[in-house]
């Protein structure tokens, strides 16, 4: 055989194999793909026992995340409190499609639950559809998947909820009077930009009118920028009675200006923040509270919701009702979706109990 | 040449014998799911993209390159059919035009390393960052996923009747192909001659800068289908896609016994490196052991196989009195 041939064989293989992927015009405006969601045919039961034993593999984003981490203890905690049996697992890296093994294998260990945060709505969406398809329930918690490839979603707090919370603090810290700024993530985050827009209305209120959104920063998420945004926010507005910082970047950047400044104690701040990253700032006096949700009770819903599937107490529809051990008891809302409740709000006498 | 043949021979037969240790502990450590239909069948899917890729790269670097923007091309064509799908384009218009921009990429990276003589480490880590660049471009931070059902089942069933999937498929039939053009025929024998000794190659008439441009474009090419593969697979098209991929794919082809000095490996062997890489891989998660673990034994074992051809070379020759100059 001589170099033409070989090459040609070759060549006619990579074509061989495009036509393999099949003939006549399917574009998207052609596509009609069928959205049946499998499963959720079954009724639920809200009086079942709660199942011993069930075997829960619980996915974070990435390992070795501090955030995932904490999720996992109260994942653990439920677990116990279930006498469930919690399979702790997944990929080194949080990109696209590092999740899809974990969740083929979960079902190969033929696993009764799965709760977990997806890197990608869509990417693990195939797999998710497979393995429910095999009997495995699935919750997601945090990041959702695409809907109809899950069984719960279970979310941190609504965005009217976030944005409430920290409206609430900086009247609290302001004393509900003066000029304030927010110092946000990027211009284009889209968890921010929709609680900024929400804390403009809940502004506009009638019992918030003595307060005065004056700039909004973008410090980019970099603590270096956002160091550099809230000393520009100071000099700009002399008047400045407070910032909101709806970012655990931002806030930690803003409160390490302060506290090292002659506003501490002057000008307030508040947003959503780590315990662990505004412990410090917290007891200097430099922040008097600030919100989030706690991770591990997240982890905690998440896993009662997927030992509540696979014990039959709910199928994932509308208004159906259990009961999550010390967190009380749960309404399933649209789209399968359960709201862990209002953000936790941090301040001096609570913070040494959390550990995030 | 006879000595040469026995020495990888041997090392070929380590690899089988590897790759059946692990699927007899494999079996015990699970309790028969490892080799159960349903455990192959992802186990298939999970090296589908990576055997593919392995094909070319394997002539390639027999050759003595190297090509490390693999993966970046796999992205770009990510990339491109999540753009050209959302502009209205027809699945059957889009992936031979992606497939030929991956022959694009790879004919860049051939002209740089042929026409300009620059390294092909320097050149692929510089197309690295360029064709996944171009894919964030192209795309941004955006995923498309709206494919239909009847693409994406290619990536997410096995052929009917079988628990084979069907990227395996794929990947068999080209596997025959570059198996035959390696090993049997005359641009086969070029490539290695190349790898072993470029100059001799030259002086004996083999048109050296042609024939790597030729392996170039094929790499760059068959990254391209590897990208359409893991689009459908994951539904989801996005420009970070396959990120890191190609040092799995260098991982397997290391370990599959070619020399990364070139003239030395055979697609057998580099076939035998993905499925025991992919193999280890799916035993370690399905039971139970730590991504860090994981991490820890996959880089061992490439280095034992990078170390191992040249210690057996080292031992022979000094059992034998004679060294190498």
């Amino acid at each position: 055989m001589t170099t033409r041939p070989a090459i040609t064989t070759l060549v006619l293989l990579l074509s061989g194999a495009v036509a393999l992927t099949g003939c006549g015009g399917t574009s998207k405006n052609s596509a009609q793909t069928a959205a049946t969601a499998p499963g959720g045919t079954a009724a639920a039961n809200p009086n079942a026992a709660m199942k011993q034993g069930l075997k829960i593999t619980f996915l974070p984003k990435q390992v070795n995340n501090p955030y995932f981490t904490v999720a996992q203890t109260g994942a653990g905690k439920a677990a116990s409190a279930i006498k469930a049996e919690l399979k702790a697992t997944g990929p080194s890296d949080a990109s696209a499609s590092s999740q899809v093994t974990y969740i083929n294998t979960a079902a190969q260990q033929k696993q009764d639950g799965l709760v977990l945060s997806a890197n990608d709505a869509n990417a693990v969406a195939p797999a998710l559809k497979t393995a429910r398809s095999q009997g495995l329930k699935v919750v997601t918690f945090d990041s959702d998947a695409a809907p109809d490839a899950r069984d719960v979603f279970v979310n941190q707090a609504t965005a009217k909820e976030i944005a409430a919370v920290q409206v609430k603090m900086i009247a609290d810290a302001t004393g509900g009077s003066g000029e304030i700024a927010i110092l946000s993530a990027t211009p284009n985050a889209t968890n921010q930009n929709a609680w900024i827009e929400i804390m403009k209305t809940e502004l506009a209120k009638p019992a918030n009118s003595g307060l005065k959104l004056v700039e909004t920063a973008y410090g980019n998420d970099d603590d270096q920028t956002s160091f550099q945004k809230t000393q520009g926010l100071l000099q700009a507005h002399p008047n400045l009675k407070g910032i909101v910082s709806p970012t655990t970047v931002g806030i930690a950047a803003a409160a390490r200006y302060l506290s090292s400044s002659e506003y501490k104690g002057k000008v307030a701040l508040t947003g959503l923040g780590t315990p662990n990253q505004m412990r410090k700032f917290v007891q200097d006096g430099t922040v008097k509270s600030f919100a989030l949700w706690d991770p591990s009770k997240l982890g905690y819903l998440a896993t009662y919701a997927a030992a509540a599937l696979a014990s039959g107490q709910i199928t994932g529809a509308s208004g159906e009702k259990f009961k999550a051990g010390d967190l009380g008891e749960y309404t399933v809302g649209d789209k399968g979706e359960l709201v862990l409740g209002p953000p936790t709000e941090f301040t001096k006498d609570n913070i040494d109990q959390f550990d995030f | 040449m006879a000595e040469r043949l026995r020495g990888f021979a041997r090392w070929e037969t380590a690899l089988v014998l590897l790759l059946v240790l692990v699927a007899i502990v494999g079996q015990l450590r699970t309790g028969g799911a490892f080799l159960s239909s349903g455990n192959l069948f992802y186990l298939g899917l999970d090296i589908g993209e990576i055997a593919l890729i392995a094909l070319p790269l394997t002539l390639v670097v027999v050759s003595g390159e190297i090509d490390l923007s693999v993966a970046s091309v796999l992205g770009l064509s990510s990339a491109l059919i999540g753009e050209l799908w959302d502009a209205g384009w027809t699945l059957e218009m889009i992936v031979p035009t992606v497939i030929a921009i991956g022959a694009l990429c790879g004919a860049v990276n051939g002209l740089l390393v042929t026409r300009l003589g620059l390294p092909s480490l320097a050149v692929t880590i510089g197309t690295l960052a360029l064709y996944r660049g171009l894919a964030l471009v192209v795309l941004g931070d955006r995923a498309v996923a709206d494919f239909p059902g009847s693409y994406t089942r290619f990536g997410t069933t096995p052929v009917p009747g079988t628990s084979l999937p069907y990227p395996i498929l794929l990947c068999a039939v080209l596997a025959i192909g570059f198996a035959i053009t390696l090993h049997f025929s005359s641009f086969g024998r070029s490539v290695y001659a190349i790898g072993a000794n470029e100059e001799g190659a030259r002086f004996s008439g083999v048109r050296v800068k042609r024939v790597k441009f030729i392996l170039f474009v094929l790499t760059g090419a068959t990254a391209a289908l590897a990208g359409i593969v893991y689009t459908f697979r994951f539904s989801s098209a996005r420009a970070d896609n396959g990120a890191g991929l190609e040092l799995a794919v260098v991982a397997a082809v290391l370990l599959g016994g070619v020399s990364i000095f070139g003239g030395r490996g055979t697609l057998g062997g580099v076939l035998a490196g993905v499925l025991l890489l992919g193999g280890l891989r799916n035993l370690l998660i399905l039971d139970d052991v730590s991504t860090e673990i994981l991490t820890v034994v996959t880089g061992l074992l490439l280095l034992v196989s990078v170390l191992a051809p040249s210690l057996t070379t080292r031992i022979r020759s000094s059992s034998t009195g004679r060294s190498l100059s």
